[in-house]
């Protein structure tokens, strides 16, 4: 190798070539500095693409040409329809959400002067696989219990300070006196007044339900004027009587009661205490009911189900734009710190505000920019792939289904569908040729002349 | 935009100002630096809460959110990693992945070096046309090479090899880099080329003594963006090993079994990213460059 470059030394690029010259010498000098690249690109880009093309016109089991019966699956198959629908919507969102944050960031990060710290922060998951931050998302915020998942955890956390959640879920009176269910609440059928008690004993209560704050359940002390109850857990392991508070048996804190007047409607409302008394004070002559309130069953916050069928695209795109935004904000700053100042100052001194500065002049000026993150995100969600594997979970996979990951499944996951996985890989080929063109058109254009 | 001039951009100018002007600046931006340490932070929850998965009592992290270890500080644990580095599927695919990261960087830096000299420097038959296809080779999906590979590979034994996982990446990193570096060659002053030529130096000393340390920079900047590809690689190393596959891939086997086996995801999870995220941090400069040099991709 040394040899033949050493033999034309001396052929500098500049020097008009000598005529009559075989194309293979001419070669020589280049050859063995290009001879490696060129025999990978061969091997691994030229002869793939083409049996690639020649595969998907090919049955699945190979060898016999169906022509484009594989491609006619692509539009037909449910699932397939599905995988290109996604991808049409992470192509509609996405490339502009990352370069609209991104654009927000950079503006923003530079009027602060511990940007580096921000920048930091936003910028790092761009050293993290999508993998890994498919598996951090799951992980960490999109569990359906609000107990491990933390973006339910929160809406849970919100949602209590507005509506209590029940204590209890299930129960049943233990006597003929209450009637009722968990879907309306618990009536005490006798007419009550003030001086009277009201005994609202409660069964078939799963023991874990009872909170750990209750106390042995009293018998309340009639009191002038009010109406004084107990609810509890009538319920004691090895007998007791039905309808008497006894040794053993547990109050139920924390249950909504609700004092209704003579029509049915709802004059006051109290919460039991830990020995499940309550007490309605300072009540006129009439007559009262009494009612455990239909809340005390309310079910506890379930939580959203991100990883559902319906909320599996949006959860893997919030994931993605998490991982993309830094990479948006760091060139758009770049962009951003080559504008020239005294532009800008220009027309700040010509009375524009700063919101029209920055629409009328920064971003027209960020442009191609901002062209260039655009492109680079809708090259990367068309080949979405890695993100959804870690994601979505098995029984949501036919929804959150992209192109990139039918290409995969259909060939690799033990369905053997080749023809369609090659027909799929050229679909996403022809897809990304449009970008193609125009990266080829951009770096002519900026190398006019070269 | 060659990246020395990239970077030059990237400094803000700094500029002087009095004290009280400072001051009163910074009281009219507070919504602004309210907003962004907000944002900031909630950037940083996922990767944190995963840490703390990782380093939480396998017993309690399946039912308690990963919050509860600042609660009670008696549940974090370093068992989870002692677990992970006796479990012999994911020590064996540390060690797959740190060996085809090496290779897959160093082997790509060296050829795409060569041929992107031969770009800039060295008048070929087709040479412009030829650069020009490999700007469009940029965008082609790796998914067109999968099937044929894995044919081309069953035939010649190298399937579930690490060679031929090197192999993959080094090719399918070839458009990039050479056009990284050819972009960073030609940038190189003639007037030094030409005084080398005149010198007598053969190509490969040029290229040797004049190029490579010239072009340290771009090549650094590549070397970063390789093993931050490589080692995050998932599609490949599925597609073709088996028992050869790297971290990526073997944890995705794990996913199966989601939220009964926490203790054993989100360490071996938090170890694949640490890594990656370590070698960023410590050659951000140089990856920022090439990430502005070459943002085509």
């Amino acid at each position: 190798m040394t040899s033949t470059s050493a033999s034309v030394v001396g052929q500098a690029p500049a020097a008009p070539p000598p005529p009559r010259r075989t194309v293979w010498r001419r070669w020589g000098p280049a050859l063995p500095f290009v001879g490696p690249a060129f025999f990978l690109l061969a091997v691994w880009y030229v002869y793939p693409t083409i049996a690639t093309v020649i595969r998907s016109l090919q049955s699945n089991a190979g060898g016999k040409f169906v022509w484009f019966d594989n491609y006619k699956q692509i539009f037909t198959d449910d699932i397939l329809l599905t995988a290109i629908k996604n991808n049409a919507i992470w192509v509609a969102i996405v490339p502009a959400a990352v370069t609209a944050f991104g654009l927000m960031f950079a503006v923003l990060t530079e009027r602060v002067g511990w940007s580096i710290a921000f920048k930091f922060a936003v910028f790092a998951p761009l050293a993290i696989s999508l993998f890994a931050a498919g598996v951090i998302w799951r992980a960490t915020m999109y569990q359906k219990d609000p107990s491990v998942g933390s973006i339910n955890h929160v809406i849970g956390v919100i949602r209590d300070t507005f509506t209590e959640s029940g204590v209890l879920t299930r129960a049943n009176p233990s006597t003929k006196d209450v009637t009722g269910s968990t879907n309306q609440g618990f009536t005490l059928d006798k007419d009550l007044k003030a001086g009277d008690v009201a005994l609202l004993g409660l069964t078939a209560i799963p023991p874990d339900e009872i909170p750990e704050t209750a106390k042995q359940a009293e018998d309340p002390q009639a009191k002038q004027g009010g109406i004084t109850g107990v609810v509890w857990r009538d319920f004691k392991p090895g007998g007791g009587k039905p309808g008497e508070v006894e040794s053993e048996e547990s109050g139920i804190p924390g249950v909504t009661v609700d004092l209704l007047d003579a029509n049915g409607k709802k004059v006051q409302s109290t919460s039991t205490e830990a020995n499940g008394t309550f007490t309605f004070a300072e009540l006129g002559t009439s007559a009262y009911r009494v009612r455990v309130d239909k809340n005390t069953f309310a079910a506890p916050y379930g939580g959203v189900e991100w990883l559902g069928p319906k909320l599996i695209t949006p959860a893997m795109i919030i994931a993605y734009i998490w991982t993309a935004a830094g990479f948006a904000m760091v060139v758009i700053a770049a962009g951003l710190a080559a504008i020239p100042r005294d532009v800008l100052e220009a027309a700040r001194t010509d009375g524009a505000s700063e919101l029209q500065v920055f629409r009328r002049v920064t971003v027209p000026l960020l442009a191609p920019v901002l062209s260039v993150v655009f492109i680079t995100q809708v090259i990367g969600v068309l080949k979405i792939f890695d993100i959804v594997l870690a994601i979505a979970p098995g029984s949501t996979r036919n929804d959150a289904t992209v192109i990139a990951f039918e290409m995969w499944r259909k060939s690799f996951s033990g369905q053997n569908q080749f023809g369609v996985g090659a027909a799929l890989a050229v679909f996403l080929f022809v897809l990304v040729i449009p970008v193609l063109i125009l990266n080829i058109r951009r770096f002519r254009r900026e190398n006019v002349g070269a | 935009m060659t990246a020395a001039a990239a970077e030059a951009q990237a400094s803000p100018a700094v500029r002087k100002e009095s004290f009280a002007s400072r001051a009163g600046r910074f009281a009219a931006k507070t919504p602004v630096h309210i907003f962004l340490i907000i944002v900031g932070l909630l950037w940083l929850v996922p990767t944190f809460g995963l840490f703390m998965i990782s380093i939480f009592d396998p017993a309690l992290s399946a039912t308690e959110g990963w919050w509860q270890v600042f609660s009670d500080p008696s549940t974090a644990t370093l068992e989870n990693y002692r677990a992970m580095f006796q479990n012999d599927a994911i020590v064996h695919a540390i060690y797959i992945t740190a060996i085809v990261t090496a290779g897959a960087t160093a082997l790509p830096v060296i050829i795409a070096a060569l041929a992107g000299y031969a770009f800039a420097w060295i008048d070929f038959p087709g040479r412009d046309v030829l650069f020009i296809v490999m700007i469009g080779l940029l965008a082609l999906p790796i998914q067109m090479a999968l099937i044929p590979i894995f044919r081309l590979y069953n035939t010649l034994n190298l399937y579930d090899t690490i060679i031929g996982l090197i192999l993959f990446h080094t090719a399918f990193a070839m458009p990039f880099s050479i056009f990284l570096l050819r972009n960073f060659f030609v940038g190189i002053p003639k007037e030094l080329m030409e005084a080398a030529r005149i010198d007598g130096a053969s190509e490969l000393r040029i290229f040797f003594r004049l190029i490579l340390p010239l072009g340290l920079p771009a090549v650094a900047s590549l070397a970063i963006f390789q093993v931050l590809f490589v080692w995050n690689d998932l599609l490949v190393g599925l597609t073709l090993a088996q028992d050869n596959q790297p971290i990526a891939a073997t944890i995705s086997l794990q996913l199966r079994q989601f939220g009964s086996n926490l203790d054993v995801i989100a360490p071996a999870a938090f170890f694949s990213l640490v890594i990656p995220l370590s070698i960023f941090l410590a050659f951000q400069r140089y990856f920022v460059q090439g990430l502005l040099a070459g943002s085509v991709k």
